[in-house]
């Protein structure tokens, strides 16, 4: 509730959970007549609670500015894990910068969200691990629906598999992967589970009655 | 009286005995192969901390006649494209094969239904080696490639094992001067000691070279399940699989029964010769008997009825047999029986012993891969038991030309030979180490994943 | 001329024998691959060239599934992955999900957590160490593997009702508190445990035909299995003396003293010997912890609606298998936005290509036994 930016206070504009508001004005004169303003403002949607995220600013994150500036769009600690959201087009390079430079050798996952409302609708998030330093990192690269980023087989070829399931599960191509088709799901299926606007019961059913030959999968 | 029937009654007067031979060996040894396999089983879990089969019969001792009901009537599926004569042939030939072989093997002194042929050894080996025969068939009337792959693999194996084996018992030939069953058994008696004593790295690279003869693990290769190929046998279902099957175990009785006459003494009890332990003639009779007092323990401990009476039936078979054993020694005009009765009863626990041994051995080593096996074959099998010839006759040279006890100096020198073989083994082995290390380490120096 | 000829027959000698490469199928039916995976082998004679591992066919859209349903309805899914080692599975769900509530188990709880866990561990190793075996041809070892393995599944079922997929954990701590006679249990299975690993070590070890089929055959070095993500007994095998339970300790790890087995070569054998010593230190660990079980509370201040601030967490375990890592968002509702598993299985498997090239056939088996993969996991 700390950081909870209060609206200005308008006269008699009341919100719905200032019970434990400090007294305010209207709260005083419950009964003042009108404002100026004839209709009343109907009380604002209940904010959501913000998250836990607050910015970053360490040795390493100076570093990649130092490196990449632009590049680093936002860097932020969420519940004491750091991350960085990085632009896609310097994803090849900042790769290669973590892993040579700030050895993180492991590319521990690979994997993406999806935030249907955005513009930039995808979440790629790759978790690094550095052996000889011990710590993690993430790296937020925000993706377009058609936008194609750079693989990142050659720098760590464990993303072989893990990008092979990104485009699966969400539809996500990557530029330059050795072999870029589906893992989990059938070759020949239609759609991508993972996105937002894929139904829970949704299943490709021309795909079902083609191979398995029965109506459908429900 | 009409001549023919004359004639045959000629004939049955002279071969009555090696015709039930012949007839016993053919009924009977299949049914025993079978209870073979249930004594596999049952010793296998045993060592693997289980019952095994309980449920058909008491402790599971009907359950071959089970598997046989089962396999006959399973339905007879033959491949398209095979071909039929041959498909239906091959596993005709393995199990005759093993069967005819046996026909020279003497169980006893007097149960043998080549009797008295002077090449015996040499029959055996020759005849049990035309079932090699059956299996390369088999593997290509199956019509898949797989199946061929695995037959020929399976006789390469099987060929170089035999000339690993067949050298080791030329170190037993050397010993007993004759090809003839009977007549090794005889200079074993006459010698006093049995030839596994004179020529014991002989009898172990027979033991080894035998398991390999019989496809047994751990060089089970061609036949294994978890092997992507599964062999020869894939083709087969029902009854024709388990003459393959029933083949094999024949064959494992024919090598065993090879071995125990070559090495262990045959018919021959336990110090045949030494007069002050003669009271173990009584011994076959005895164990029987003791069989028998136990089933009749355990028939008391069965949980259900049928079983009890099954154990009965057991224990009075048992005693049945013991009566055999006991009554010609009461009875003066049988005593003829004896001999032939113990002998026989010693073969059998010999043959069995070695079985065991075999069976102990495919529960507790893993599997050889093709090349490893074949290997150990030829390089190593191979010159240990050429070796060995050499040293076996460099001993018996020694013996004849020293004026010392025969089988004392005999088995002296056996013992420095022994450990001149075993030093040799050892560089071979060692020399076998330092080859596939190199050869690992070239194959693998490559950069796999740039390919 | 007719060495002209000669010259042109010797060039064209591939049409001339005709050896092309052979694509055998190791389909998904099959004894030895664990479960249902596909593996289509290159062969040119009787060596791998190349593999290509075709899965999925266990897919079941965990993570689709995981979004829409409460934090809790999800734990009983988690264990279903690696079906073999459940309780990890809950442990690393149940420990992210705290970590994105800002929650600590209590004490008591952290510390039945590692007892059972690493009960777990040893029982997914005795299941390993038995079909490793067997694929290898030793009938034996599977049945002692089993034997013991039943000890710690009785100890599952008294504590929580199951034996498989036991959902022993719930976040915020235990659910059930540890049974009378808890201790004793364990400690018994401990002490007893020690001989039982010398069978094993007796019957495989020191055996000539095991090293033969074992040393260098699937070797991968640290460096590859760093580069592929490989973790887990294959990492520890190469050479690494990396253990997450060292390095970020959860749960109670930090009060117990064990060491890292580590291998020299990176093959079959060293991660056969890492993962036997692997139960000895399991077995250590247990015997420390319950020499002294905290008293007090088995739950943390959980609400019975589950409600984490918005934001993201990732936190991850040393699961038996490898790093089993959660990536949990959380949108402030009471499902879980986004819930992804980095399954080690799915990515030891992908080293599976590297480590058979060069070999025969009959490794391949061997290799795919030596990865320790359970399919749940590695399609989810």
């Amino acid at each position: 509730m700390a950081d909870e930016s209060k609206p200005p206070q308008s006269p008699d504009s009341q919100k719905p959970e200032s019970g434990t508001a400090p007294a305010s004005p209207a709260a005083k004169t419950p009964a003042t007549p009108a404002p100026p303003v004839a209709a009343k403002p109907a009380p604002p949607p209940p904010k959501p609670p913000a998250p836990v995220q607050i910015p970053l600013d360490n040795e390493l994150t100076r570093r990649y500015r130092e490196q990449f500036g632009a590049a680093i769009l936002d860097a932020l600690e969420d519940r004491k894990q750091a991350y960085l959201v990085i632009d896609a087009a310097q994803l090849k390079e900042i790769a290669l910068y973590s892993r040579d430079f700030e050895k993180f050798d492991l590319l521990e996952d690979f994997t993406a969200v999806d935030w249907p409302r955005r513009e930039k609708r995808f979440d790629l998030v790759a978790i690094l691990y550095s052996f000889p330093h011990n710590t993690r990192l993430r790296l937020k690269i925000p993706v377009a629906e058609n936008e194609r980023p750079v693989s990142l087989v050659e720098v760590w070829p464990t993303a072989d598999w893990l990008e092979r399931e990104i485009y699966d599960m969400f539809g996500v191509e990557f530029s330059g992967h050795p072999g870029l088709k589906r893992i989990l799901l059938p070759d020949g299926w239609q759609g991508h589970p993972l996105r937002k606007d894929y139904d829970i019961l949704l299943q490709d059913n021309a795909w079902v009655r083609e191979n398995l030959g029965i109506d459908s999968g429900q | 009286m009409n001549p023919t029937l004359h004639a045959v009654l000629d004939f049955l007067q002279t071969w009555w005995a090696e015709l039930t031979c012949g007839v016993v060996i053919v009924a009977v040894v299949p049914l025993v192969a079978g209870y073979l396999v249930l004594m596999e089983r049952k010793l296998m879990a045993d060592m693997q901390a289980r019952l095994g089969p309980m449920r058909v019969g008491p402790h599971g001792l009907l359950q071959p006649i089970a598997d046989a009901v089962k396999l006959l009537i399973k339905e007879d599926i033959i491949p398209g494209e095979s071909d039929k004569l041959i498909f239906w042939l091959a596993p005709v030939i393995s199990m005759t094969a093993a069967l005819t072989s046996m026909g020279a093997i003497a169980f006893g002194p007097s149960f043998q239904v080549a009797r008295d042929i002077n090449i015996g050894i040499l029959f055996v080996l020759g005849v049990s080696s035309l079932g090699f025969l059956g299996i390369i068939l088999g593997g290509w009337a199956s019509n898949s490639h797989y199946s061929i792959i695995g037959a020929l693999r399976s006789t390469a194996q099987l060929v170089s094992y035999e000339t690993a084996g067949g050298l080791a018992i030329i170190s037993g030939l050397l010993l007993s001067g004759t090809l003839s069953i009977s007549g090794i058994v005889t200079a074993q008696q006459t010698q006093r000691v049995w030839f596994i004593f004179l020529a014991p790295v002989g009898f172990f690279i027979y033991l080894v070279a035998s398991i390999a003869e019989t496809n047994r693990a751990p060089f089970d290769l061609p036949e294994a399940e978890s092997e992507l190929v599964a062999g020869y046998m894939t083709e087969y279902s029902g009854f024709r699989w388990a003459l393959y099957f029933l083949g094999e175990y024949a064959n494992m009785i024919v090598v065993g029964s090879v071995a125990t006459t070559l090495f262990l003494g045959g018919w021959l009890r336990p110090f045949p010769n030494v007069r002050w332990l003669n009271w173990l003639d009584v011994l076959p009779a005895l164990i029987i008997a003791l069989i028998g007092v136990y089933s009749v323990y355990r028939a008391g401990k069965q949980p259900v009825k049928i079983q009890t009476q099954f154990m009965w039936g057991v224990a009075l078979a048992c005693f049945a047999v013991a009566l055999i054993y006991a009554v010609p020694w009461f009875v003066g005009p049988l005593k003829f029986v004896i001999p032939g009765l113990n002998g026989a009863f010693w073969f059998l626990l010999k043959v069995a012993a070695y079985i065991y041994v075999f069976m102990w051995v495919r529960f507790t080593l893993p599997r050889y891969r093709f090349d490893q096996l074949m290997h150990l074959g030829w390089y190593i099998l191979i010159p240990l038991a050429i070796v060995n010839v050499f040293a076996v006759g460099v001993a018996m040279l020694i013996a004849a030309n020293t004026n010392w006890n025969h089988a004392v100096v005999l088995l002296l020198a056996t013992i420095v030979t022994t450990i001149a073989t075993l030093v040799c083994a050892v560089f071979l082995v060692s020399w076998h180490d330092r080859r596939t290390e190199s050869a690992s380490t070239a194959s693998l120096a490559r950069d796999s994943y740039a390919g | 001329m007719g060495n002209a000829l000669q010259d042109d027959a010797l060039q064209n000698n591939s049409t001339l024998l005709g050896t092309d490469e052979l694509v055998l199928n190791m389909g998904p039916q099959h004894p030895s691959t664990h479960g249902v995976l596909r593996v289509k082998l290159k062969l040119d004679g009787e060596r791998v060239r190349g593999t290509e591992c075709v899965i999925g066919y266990l897919h079941r859209g965990v993570e689709k599934i995981a979004e829409n349903r409460t934090y809790q309805q999800v734990a009983p899914y988690v264990d279903r992955m690696d079906y073999v080692a459940a309780v990890s599975n809950g442990l690393g769900y149940c420990e992210a999900v705290e970590k994105l509530l800002n929650v600590e188990a209590p004490p008591r709880a952290r510390v039945i957590r590692v007892i059972l866990t690493e009960l777990q561990r040893i029982a997914s190793h005795l299941v390993w160490l038995g079909t490793h075996a067997l694929d290898i041809g030793a009938l034996t070892p599977l049945f002692y593997c089993m034997r013991e393995r039943e000890e710690i599944l009785k100890i599952f079922e008294k504590y929580c009702g199951a034996r498989l997929t036991t959902h022993a954990f719930r976040i915020g701590g235990l659910q059930y508190e540890s049974y009378d006679g808890f201790e004793k249990d364990v400690e018994r299975f401990c002490l007893d445990f020690e001989r039982r690993i010398q069978e094993y070590v007796d019957l495989l070890t020191g055996n000539s035909i095991w090293i033969g089929r074992t040393r260098n055959v699937g070797v991968l070095n640290a460096a590859d299995c760093i580069a592929l993500g490989a973790s887990g007994p294959i990492l520890r095998a190469a050479g690494v003396k990396w253990d997450l339970r060292k390095a970020q300790p959860y749960a109670a790890y930090d009060q117990y003293k064990f060491e890292i087995p580590v291998g020299t070569n990176g093959d079959t054998y060293d991660r056969y010997m890492v993962r036997i010593e692997e139960m000895r230190q399991s077995r250590l660990i247990c015997l420390q912890a319950i020499e002294k079980i905290p008293e007090g509370a088995i739950m943390g201040k959980v609400g019975k609606v589950i409600k984490p601030p918005a934001g993201e967490v990732y936190h991850s375990i040393e699961a038996p298998k490898g790093i089993l890592g959660y990536y949990i968002v959380s949108d402030a509702s009471t499902q879980p936005y986004r819930v992804r598993i980095r399954p080690p299985s799915f990515i030891n498997l992908q080293a599976l290509d590297k480590m058979v090239r060069g070999h025969l056939v009959a490794d391949v088996v061997a290799i795919i036994g030596t990865l320790d993969i359970v399919l749940g996991e590695v399609d989810r």
